[in-house]
């Protein structure tokens, strides 16, 4: 062993061993500092021979490094160490919770609404509204339901207190959307197509009623529009609304006094283990009453009946709420109580839209 | 509307099975509610024969019978008494139901015998109560299904009665024949002949009638009616009970009974008046009011004036259409029957009912419209039936008023049909149907029927037509969107800034609640309402009285329910319609959110804290800008009455309130039964200005490279003095120079005021100064921060904290 490996042992070794900072400092300026032993020999060079000097001077040249990288690597992996070290003691317990944010919900009635609002606008209808407190003619007699008909006593109407000097009849809270149809057809004429989701308001409150909720009227009017295209709307709005690959609806004649023909609609649905699914089984549930709009109402809204015809439905929206997301009992609806909104409602950010599906 | 099939089946010759009526008859709007097929659980039960009984040899009372079955000779051990040798019953085989006993039967061994079956009562198998031995048949063969035997020779008991819901438009199909001409119509069957033959009067009725001139026009257009004298009137024939039993009616007797099936068979209400209890001639009258009437359904009831009623010489008789009366009507007794049959208007007749509110099949019919050409008819049917069933001697018809003019013809437009429906129904197919329901057409007008009322224009045609060719078979067609291409918003800008409110304040973490739109006097008081032209005049509720002036109410009322149910802590919000007045268009909307409570549930990280006016006032903030309100609007305190007068404040534009926030008056939680803290904040929607220009383009984005300069300052000022006074004063120091100043601290308080004095606090101000040509020299800085200290000290009155 030559001198330079024993310094290379030496050094290297006590690299190895140090354990601290100051211990590798006092290394580096034995070995490397001005008076260090490696520097020493450096300076020694150049009283010796060029032969020798080449050969010793590559082989300090190649010691001074080596001595020098392994300094800088004990040093760092010191400081590695003293980090690790102090890391180890900021242990925090992380099971802990983090801090408190609420979370909204949204209501499901206005979940659906935005729900029925998307398909619908992806098929062309707009969006109309009118007030809830309606005159009667707007809610009854431009709907073609005369004053005695017995419809306008099975309506359960709500009336709004009329002054006794005031000759006009009471105005009532808006049985159904429908009035919404002639205030439309009034705003905008024909063609229109346009849906009005809303509050209604009727006199009667048990197991499966309460006062008010809510519906969503639809209006088609063109001019060769047909009860054909109405069951079309439907089977579409209702697979894209019940998330479903298809439906079949039935429809089964019935009155009303705003649409001639009237039908009622029935969707095929199989009730099995108490699980609603729709789109199968044997079963037929009743979900809305539809037809072609009547003359008589089309005339009450400024539009020529012999120009235009098309269709119009009315559905419970609560109802498409219960039957989609299984929430059993309409009166909840209206409560408020929290843990009925927490678990039924919808995160804020859950906007149905058709393209990206309507719900989770 | 109820009826049994063997009675459809007086009217239409069928061979449909009860299942495919029904789905007819709920395609053609008459919806079945419900069919009870006693058949339906007699379906396994056969036909035996008795070939040997002995005495068990263990039990006196029970039998060992060798029974020949359509499965071979059975051995059945046997209870009853009549259970013997030749006798044919009805068998239940192990593995058969057997209704009466609800049970499943088995192989058994009754005392050490097996017995394989059962011979069935007839409560055993619910034909009725007979429970004394078992069911021994007069005839049958081994092996027949008994409700095969049944349908032979007790079709009673095994008719189906089938419940219909009756759409009002359809007065028609309140009569059985109705139904029959619907199904005929369908293709179901074909409608019988309806033989009408006039019965002649032997003598001159008594009784004459006599119809008031006023209700001649409208009321009572016609009224007819014949005495049948000599009758005997005691229980009807057993076919007709039946009839009545199994749609639910009670059987009176003769008389009564002819008069309530011809109310369901062909929708033809008739009243009988015992003769001998009327006193001179019937008149049909408006009451004078204040008379009282006791009526068949022993109520005494109180006239108003105008009710149309039947009078005699001893008073109001019967309430014409609706009920008759108790002291008029017939008993076993009756000898003389006048029967009468009239059209008496609907309107009329809805009026009187409801206000008297008597429901009865009679005013059910009447005020829907029945067939008024059908009077006289019904009536010379009725009497036939009264000499049938009662004997007796009738009388020559009286009657007073004519068959009112109904005719009324419609064109009949095939290619219209079609348009609407979306269905190809030949004209051929749509003439035929019209005329199967009674329509008559000349050329291409369509007269209808008399008993249809509800026809009254060419779309009428339409339905029918459709109604019959079965809207089931509809198929659907594609309806295109009006205009190609990617389409266009639909949502207006309002109906947009509901949903962005809403979806924010869900983000903002408030829960969202829909609450009533009516709310009890009370409450609607505490918030501005409850006057009168909101009011409900007919409540469900005394808790729903008055249309909602606020949503602070309804959400409170929550909060109250939700603290009864032990959560304290609550974000709660809604967004709908309030009511400033009882006209449609009294109506606007609003979001309003409500905290109670703390701020967060208790933590390690001490983040609970009551929540606070600048809770609500950041929320409110965060609303407003979320719908594009503009940042800098003013804040005044222009309260109402239900916040506390310290400490809530309107974000506002001049006098155009956007938003209120802050926190409720106790008072005003007191009442409404809420445990405070609650603070709160409402948007008014239609308040919040809309961009004059919508453009999507941007103002262009000013940012300079030179360093902005922040300079902090503390003022000491009044207790009473607003903050923003001093941040607006700030601004107004340099507007090309100030681009920010926010308040970063403020010291109030018991220790504020040791050191700065009584009646004193400090705030702090930062302030941005961003030069925006050349970097700003240290002297020109502190000439703006001086400027600043000017004006704040001006404006507050206050001066710089040394």
């Amino acid at each position: 062993m030559n001198a330079l490996d024993v310094l290379k042992a030496k050094y290297l070794d006590g690299i190895a061993q140090a354990a601290e900072e100051a211990a590798l400092e006092e290394l580096r300026l034995a070995a490397l500092g001005k008076k260090g032993e490696i520097s020493l020999k450096m300076r020694e060079l150049g009283q010796m021979s060029p032969e020798e000097r080449q050969t010793t001077g590559a082989a300090l040249n190649v010691l001074k490094n080596e001595i020098d990288a392994a300094l800088r690597a004990k040093k760092e992996a010191l400081a590695d160490a003293a980090l690790d070290a102090r890391l180890r003691n900021e242990w925090l317990d992380v099971t802990l919770p983090g801090r408190p944010r609420r979370a909204g919900t949204i209501h499901p009635v206005s979940q659906v609404m935005d729900e029925v609002t998307a398909i619908f606008a992806d098929m062309g209808f707009a969006v109309a509204e009118g007030p809830q407190i309606e005159s009667d003619w707007y809610n009854f007699d431009a709907l073609n339901i005369a004053p005695e008909h017995p419809a306008r006593q099975e309506h359960d109407t709500f009336f709004i207190a009329r002054d006794a000097a005031d000759p006009r009849p009471p105005h009532v809270l808006r049985t159904h959307t429908s009035p919404v149809q002639i205030r439309a057809m009034q705003k905008t004429g024909a063609p229109i197509r346009v849906i009005a989701p809303g509050r209604v308001y009727r006199m009667d409150m048990d197991q499966t009623h309460t006062p008010m909720f809510h519906q969503v009227e639809a209006l088609a009017l063109g001019k060769d529009i047909s009860m054909a295209n109405l069951k079309w709307v439907l089977e579409e709005f209702c697979k894209t609304f019940f998330e479903v690959p298809s439906v079949e609806l039935r429809f089964r004649a019935s009155h009303f006094p705003f649409t001639e023909p009237s039908a009622e609609v029935d969707i095929r649905c199989s009730w099995e283990g108490g699980q609603l699914k729709i789109g199968e089984g044997n079963s037929w549930m009743e979900i809305l009453g539809s037809g072609m709009v009547h003359p008589k109402v089309l005339e009450a809204g400024g539009i020529d009946p012999a120009e235009w015809q098309g269709f119009a439905f009315g559905m419970g929206i609560d109802r498409l709420a219960m039957l989609k997301y299984g929430i059993p009992d309409l009166r909840a609806f209206f409560e408020s109580d929290l843990r009925w909104l927490r678990h039924y409602g919808f995160a804020a950010l859950d906007l149905p839209t058709v393209f990206g599906g309507l719900s989770k | 509307m109820k009826f049994t099939l063997s009675w459809l089946k007086d009217h239409l010759d069928t061979t449909a099975s009860v299942d495919e009526i029904a789905d007819a008859l709920t395609d053609l709007g008459l919806e079945v509610e419900e069919i009870a097929n006693p058949a339906g659980k007699l379906e396994s039960f056969t036909l035996a024969k008795v070939l040997h009984a002995e005495k068990h040899p263990d039990a006196d009372k029970l039998r060992v019978c060798k029974v020949l079955t359509n499965e071979g000779e059975k051995t059945i051990v046997c209870g009853a008494p009549n259970a013997r040798e030749g006798i044919t019953v009805v068998l239940a085989k192990p593995g058969d139901y057997v209704p009466g006993i609800d049970v499943t039967l088995g192989v058994g061994k009754i005392r050490g015998v097996e017995s394989h079956g059962m011979m069935c009562s007839e409560r055993e198998l619910e034909l009725s109560d007979e429970h004394n031995g078992i069911i021994e048949l007069p005839s049958g063969e081994v092996g027949e299904r008994f409700v095969d035997w049944l349908a032979e020779n007790r079709p009673e008991a095994v008719d189906p009665m089938i419940y219909i819901k009756i759409t009002p438009n359809r007065p028609d199909a309140l009569g059985v024949r109705g139904i029959a001409r619907d199904l005929a119509a369908r293709g179901l069957g074909v409608l019988k002949p309806l033989e009408i033959e006039a019965v002649p009067g032997g003598f001159a009725s008594p009784i004459k009638v006599q119809i008031d001139p006023a209700l001649k026009e409208k009321g009572c257009p016609l009224f007819a009616g014949r005495l049948i004298r000599g009758v005997t009137n005691g229980p009807s024939p057993a076919w007709l009970q039946q009839r009545l039993i199994a749609i639910g009616l009670r059987p009176i007797s003769a008389l009564v009974d002819i008069t309530n099936f011809f109310t369901y068979d062909l929708n033809r209400p008739l009243h009988v008046f015992d003769a001998a209890k009327v006193k001179g001639d019937l008149r049909i009258v408006p009451a004078k009011g204040g008379e009282e009437m006791q009526a068949l359904d022993e109520k005494t009831y109180l006239l108003r004036e105008g009710q149309m009623v039947i009078c005699d010489d001893n008073g109001v008789e019967s309430l014409a259409g609706i009920m008759g009366g108790e002291p008029s009507g017939c008993t076993e007794e009756t000898v003389d029957v006048f029967l009468e049959s009239a059209y008496w208007d609907p309107i009329t007749i809805a009026a009187t009912g409801r206000a008297l509110r008597i429901n009865s099949d009679a005013r059910y019919r009447f005020e829907r419209g029945v067939d008024p050409a059908f009077t006289l008819p019904g009536l010379e049917l009725a009497t036939q039936m009264v000499l049938d069933l009662c004997g007796g001697e009738a009388s020559e018809v009286v009657m007073d008023g004519a068959v009112p003019a109904t005719t009324r013809a419609y064109r009949l437009d095939p290619a219209r049909v079609i348009s609407l429906v979306g269905m190809e129904i030949p004209e051929a197919e749509q003439r035929r149907t019209l005329e199967a329901l009674g329509f008559t057409l000349n050329g291409d007008m369509a007269t209808a029927p008399s008993w249809r009322p509800d026809v009254l224009g060419e779309a009428d045609l339409v339905e029918e037509v459709a109604r019959i060719a079965s809207l089931t078979k509809l198929q659907g067609k594609p309806m295109a969107r009006e205009t190609a291409g990617v389409p266009e918003p639909i949502l207006t800008p309002g109906q947009v800034r509901e949903k962005t409110t809403r979806r924010t304040i869900a983000a903002l973490g408030y829960n969202e609640c829909v609450t009533y739109s009516f709310i009890d006097a009370k409450s609607a008081a505490l918030f501005g309402g409850g006057a009168e032209a909101t009011r409900i005049e007919n409540p469900i509720s005394s808790q729903m009285t008055h249309m909602r002036p606020d949503l602070l109410p309804g959400l409170l009322q929550a909060a109250a329910r939700n603290q009864a149910r032990g959560f304290a802590d609550l974000a709660l919000f809604e967004v709908g319609p309030v009511f400033s007045g009882g006209e449609p268009g009294d109506q606007v909307t609003v979001a309003t959110g409500l905290l109670v409570g703390a701020s967060a549930p208790r933590d390690p990280w001490g983040s609970r804290r009551p929540v606070d006016v600048y809770d609500a006032k950041a929320d409110a903030e965060a609303a407003l800008a979320a719908i594009g309100a503009p940042a800098r609007a003013q804040v005044n305190r222009k309260l109402d009455a239900w916040w506390h007068p310290g400490r809530a404040g309107n974000i506002a534009l001049g006098p155009n309130v956007l938003a209120t926030f802050g926190e409720l008056h106790p008072k005003v939680l007191r009442e409404m039964g809420v445990k405070g803290p609650a603070v709160a904040f409402t948007i008014r929607l239609e308040n919040v200005p809309f961009p004059k220009v919508k453009t999507p383009t941007r103002p262009a984005l000013a940012i300079s490279d030179l360093q902005a300069v922040e300079r902090d300052f503390a003022f000491v000022v009044d207790t009473g003095t607003e903050v923003i006074t001093a941040v607006n004063a700030a601004y107004g120091a340099d507007k090309a120079l100030i681009e920010a100043v926010s308040v970063f601290d403020q010291f109030t308080g018991a220790k504020a005021e040791e050191q700065m004095g009584a009646g004193k606090k400090s705030i702090a101000l930062s302030v941005r100064i961003q030069p925006r040509d050349k970097t700003l020299t240290d002297a020109e800085i502190e000439a703006v921060s001086a400027k600043i200290i000017d004006k704040v000290t001006k404006a507050t009155g206050g001066a710089l904290r040394k």
